[in-house]
């Protein structure tokens, strides 16, 4: 299905959000939004994608 | 002394984490400045995030997560739920921008995601004006620490109202104060030390200067001299000259 990742579009064959994190490489600590709602981490295996979804995985970051 | 959150700061300084050179420079300043507390923020993964949280966590400081960049209460309290996850604290730095140029806090809405973030359990430190009445809802919000800036975010200018910091400071006796941003020299650091404020949050004034290690050593001793300064109760300033040496017992030699 297609979904924006991080602002991407992108053709990906996951249909949770656990499994578009393996399928995409991100590993270690990041957290997830989908249609710019959070999702924790323990939701993410149960969190089915439908197409045109917006997916952000964030990470931790320089800031001040 | 005032605690944060019950937490007892080693050192009155925190320390932002961005715009360094290096992450290796980075890392030499954070040590030499002796912050105990470091801001760093959440951002699309592109690879580096991992890398950047090893070292972070092996500084062995406290951590406090910012929502930087957001300009809606709905976007400030999913960024606050998703460090919180990240950075596995309670604690988020609430900024909340209402003016691109300026950076200047939108109060009103930092006022309601502050609420909203205490009822969901969040220790909040809220960027703020220094503007009493808003403080004032701050705490009535839940949150139990104030900063308010010290001029715009990386402006360098230092203490632009004193008078309304020094306010504050008198109308908020008993809650944790932090100058947030604006900082450029250490002298400005000191000042707000001077005034009674527990802390000083800074970032810029290190991280772009020509040797970021040599300033954090400054800001470090900037910020111990004006709290020795503000506890040894300092002497009022006048108008007129008072002579140090006595009077009496000088010599007849004109």
């Amino acid at each position: 299905m297609k979904i924006v990742l991080n602002g991407e579009p992108c053709e990906v064959a996951a249909e949770t959000l656990a499994a578009l994190l393996d399928e995409c490489g991100f590993s270690g600590r990041v957290a997830t939004a989908v249609n710019e709602g959070f999702v924790p981490s323990s939701l993410r295996v149960g969190h089915r994608l439908n197409d045109g979804d917006r997916v952000e995985v964030l990470a931790p970051m320089q800031g001040g | 002394m005032r605690t944060f959150y019950g937490t007892k700061l080693l050192s009155p300084l925190m320390l932002g984490t961005a715009q360094y050179p290096s992450p290796a420079i980075l890392e030499q300043a954070f040590r030499d400045s002796g912050a105990g507390v470091a801001t760093v923020s959440l951002r699309r993964e592109g690879g580096a995030g991992q890398t950047f949280w090893t070292m972070i966590k092996d500084l062995g400081v406290l951590i406090l997560p910012n929502t930087a960049g957001c300009h809606t209460v709905k976007e400030a309290v999913t960024t606050a739920h998703m460090a919180r996850e990240v950075f596995d604290t309670k604690w988020i730095k609430l900024e909340l921008i209402g003016h691109t140029d300026s950076l200047q806090p939108d109060v009103f809405q930092l006022v309601e995601a502050a609420r909203i973030l205490t009822e969901d359990g969040f220790q909040v430190f809220p960027y703020t004006t220094d503007d009493l009445i808003v403080g004032e809802r701050l705490l009535e919000a839940g949150c139990e620490v104030l900063m308010p800036w010290g001029a715009p975010i990386g402006s360098g200018r230092g203490l632009n109202n004193e008078y309304a910091l020094r306010a504050m400071r008198a109308e908020f006796p008993d809650v944790p104060l932090v100058v947030d941003a604006g900082i450029g020299l250490p002298s400005h650091a000191s000042h707000a030390m001077e005034l009674g404020y527990d802390a000083v949050l800074l970032n810029t004034a290190v991280a772009r200067a020509g040797e970021p290690q040599m300033m954090a050593r400054a800001m470090a001793l900037a910020v111990e001299a004006g709290r020795l300064a503000y506890e040894a109760d300092p002497i009022e300033a006048r108008d007129m000259a008072e002579p140090s040496t006595p009077v009496i017992g000088k010599a007849f030699l004109s």
